[in-house]
């Protein structure tokens, strides 16, 4: 039986939805029979038995407040802990803000070898070798990395490339507290603390929107990017952008997509005017349907569509928007 | 004050284009810029130069011989020196080895007050190295900071960051010392001046070579790195493409019908209750 462990994270107190993704991912690297998976969980949450009904066979929840996914060196104190008893093959965390900051921190402490960004993970069932696969040179190509030495072998995998296993009731929960060892608790007095959060309104629902309509530089100005927003009214859709449009003052920062902005896999990503750089590309495409309207019949985005359409937007938003007359955005949960 | 701040080499990226046909990369000439986050980095420290005048920013960058130019350019936007760390056993360093050399580095030329960095390099693209250096060197980290402000506690010196996570941004505080990375919030990097050029031009880095730093030959470069590439593949980036040329009347109403078809297909749109059956409900 080989062991998987994740670091799960929480959000207002609770068990971060990406956690499940890693529990799909961790579970996706073998069978029932070959391997379990045990999620840490560090900080107060009210759900740990959550992770369970998501594909762990067992937490350990490390609930002390003074884990509050800020500070990483008591965390990794707390995996050095853990480590002492068990040290499993793998452990996988999300690349996301926390994930980025503390997988790498107890990775320098604990002499693991980490590969960001993993969009790609399997295990070689005979040697136990995990094969990371992450996009490499602005996405320009797939590098598969594996540790040479060391355990476990560390990976932080992309959120939103894998889909949550479905919560299933009837699974067995099992959650071990976790103490906090010593040393924790003058580590995370050290700091950083969160003195305040500042929710930014504009962009919360980019990440995890199911639609999203970009736009590009093919807008020409900002009185143009603002045909756009019609339509994400009209399709209650969040609006992306390429880094031409942030930079040049028409929509905020948490809108760009790309390798500088955010990665987001929307259901159906339809995009105005924008050419498809690499690094455009590298943020969204995951996406499940791509649309691309674009004016030059050679835009490398039409490349990764499913829909090429070549035209003039000003042209054709207007046309959209009467196409859509009679539709209204279907209910989201 | 003493800030020091880790500044990269990478190719220009800009250049980078695919092969809509083959999907493979055309590579103009790569020229080499600095990092373009670690400017951000650079314009954090410089912003607390400009109120604090004692304070002194060195630039350090681990990379060839070549990479002084990147170093130049720091000292040309105003940092007071620069520090190379140079030499054939530090080829192949995955980000693990970079930080365990950075880090000797940093001990060798500190202490510093705040050790900064980018979010990211964009050749790496990992973000990894800024956290595993505030780990070798037991120091707390703040990752994706923003503007930051400096305050003289009673305990010494307190950084109060502005940090930029998925869905807020987040206030916080830490005193010093610290390893910061930086991203863009931190607004448009200053540009370098005349003055600052002046000096950079006449300015050699101090390099320093594995016998400086105390580090042991295995723990740098390949040999030091735990990681390995073992394949490199070009990614799957076509799709099945149905293409529609929409610079006619018909050829445009057609696109959007086939715009809308996909959106209800895919269930992110529904008719309007009544639409269509106008007649039933309302006779
Ligand atoms: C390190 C690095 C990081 C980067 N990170 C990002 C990132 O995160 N996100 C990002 O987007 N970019 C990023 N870039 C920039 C990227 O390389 C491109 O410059 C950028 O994506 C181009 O934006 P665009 O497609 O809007 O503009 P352009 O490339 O100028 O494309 C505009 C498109 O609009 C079309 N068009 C013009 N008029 C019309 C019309 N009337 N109707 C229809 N189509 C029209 C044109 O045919 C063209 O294809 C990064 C670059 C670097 C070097
Ligand atoms: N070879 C290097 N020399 C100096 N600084 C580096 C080096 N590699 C990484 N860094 C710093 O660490 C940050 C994150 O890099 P990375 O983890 O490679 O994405 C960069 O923005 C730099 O500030």
């Amino acid at each position: 039986m080989r062991e998987v462990w994740i670091l799960a994270e929480t959000k207002a107190g609770r068990v971060a939805p990406v956690s499940f993704e890693l529990l799909a991912w961790a579970r996706s690297l073998g069978s029932p029979e070959e391997i379990s998976v045990a999620a840490v969980l560090p900080g107060p949450a009210a759900d740990p038995e959550e992770l369970c009904l998501h594909g762990a066979d067992l937490v350990y929840h490390a609930a002390d407040p003074a884990l509050d996914g800020l500070a990483a060196a008591p965390v990794a104190l707390v995996f050095g802990s853990l480590f002492a008893r068990r040290r499993p093959e793998v452990l996988l965390a999300a690349a996301t803000t926390t994930g980025r900051t503390l997988l790498p921190y107890l990775a320098a402490r604990e002499g693991l070898g980490l590969t960001a960004d993993c969009t790609e993970l399997e295990l070689e069932r005979e040697t136990g070798v995990l094969l990371q696969t992450r996009p490499a040179a602005g996405g320009n190509i797939m590098a598969t990395i594996k540790t040479t030495r060391g355990l476990p072998q560390a990976a932080t995998v992309r959120p939103r490339s894998r889909k949550p296993l479905a919560r299933d009731p009837g699974r067995p929960v099992r959650v071990e507290m976790v103490a906090l060892p010593a040393g924790a608790a003058a580590a995370a007095a050290r700091g950083p603390r969160l003195v305040e959060e500042l929710p930014f309104a504009e962009s919360k629902g980019l990440a995890d929107a199911p639609l999203v309509v970009a736009g590009g530089r093919g807008f020409k100005k900002k009185e143009g990017f603002a045909l756009l927003e019609g339509l994400a009214s009209r399709l209650g859709a969040e609006i992306g952008a390429s880094r031409e449009a942030v930079d040049r003052g028409w929509i905020e920062y948490p809108h760009q997509v790309g390798l500088s902005g955010r990665t987001i896999a929307p259901d159906f990503y339809l995009a105005f005017g924008i050419s498809g750089a690499i690094q455009h590309l590298a943020g969204m495409q995951t996406a499940g349907t791509i649309v691309a309207v674009n004016a030059d019949p050679d835009a490398p985005i039409f490349a990764l569509s499913d829909l090429a359409v070549r035209g003039d937007l000003f042209d054709l938003l207007p046309r959209l928007a009467a196409a859509l007359e009679d539709y209204r955005p279907a209910a989201r949960s | 004050m003493k800030i020091l701040v880790l500044v990269k080499q990478v190719p220009e990226t800009d250049s980078l284009a695919i092969d809509p046909e083959t999907g493979t990369v055309v590579r103009s000439e790569a020229t080499s810029i600095v990092n373009p986050l670690d400017l951000y980095a650079l314009e954090a420290a410089l912003a607390i130069k400009d109120t604090r005048a004692e304070a002194r920013i060195t630039a350090l960058s681990m990379g060839p011989p070549a990479a002084a130019v990147a170093l130049k350019e720091a000292v040309a936007m105003g940092c007071d020196d620069a520090v190379l760390v140079t030499g054939r056993e530090f080829a192949g360093a995955d980000t693990w080895a970079t930080a365990r050399t950075l880090a000797a580095a940093i001990r060798r030329l500190g202490p510093f007050d705040l050790v900064f960095c980018g979010e990211k390099a964009t050749d790496g693209d990992t973000g990894q190295v800024g956290p595993e250096v505030a780990a070798f060197l037991d120091l707390p980290v703040v990752t994706y900071a923003g503007a930051v402000e400096l305050r003289d506690g009673p305990g010494g010196l307190v950084v109060r960051a502005e940090r930029v996570s998925e869905d807020c941004g987040q206030i916080v505080e830490c005193a010093a010392p610290l390893v910061l990375s930086f991203c863009k919030a931190v607004g448009e990097p200053r540009l370098p001046l005349l003055a600052g050029k002046k000096r950079a031009h006449d300015l050699a880095p101090r390099l320093l070579g594995l016998a400086e730093l105390g580090l042991p030959a295995e723990e740098a470069g390949s040999r030091g790195s735990p990681t390995r590439v073992v394949r490199i593949a070009s990614p799957r980036l076509t799709r099945e493409t149905e293409s529609l040329d929409a610079r006619s009347e018909e050829g445009a109403e057609a696109a959007c019908r086939r715009i809308v078809e996909l959106l209800a297909e895919k269930g992110l749109v529904v008719p309007k209750d009544g639409a269509g059956r106008e007649g039933r409900v309302k006779p």
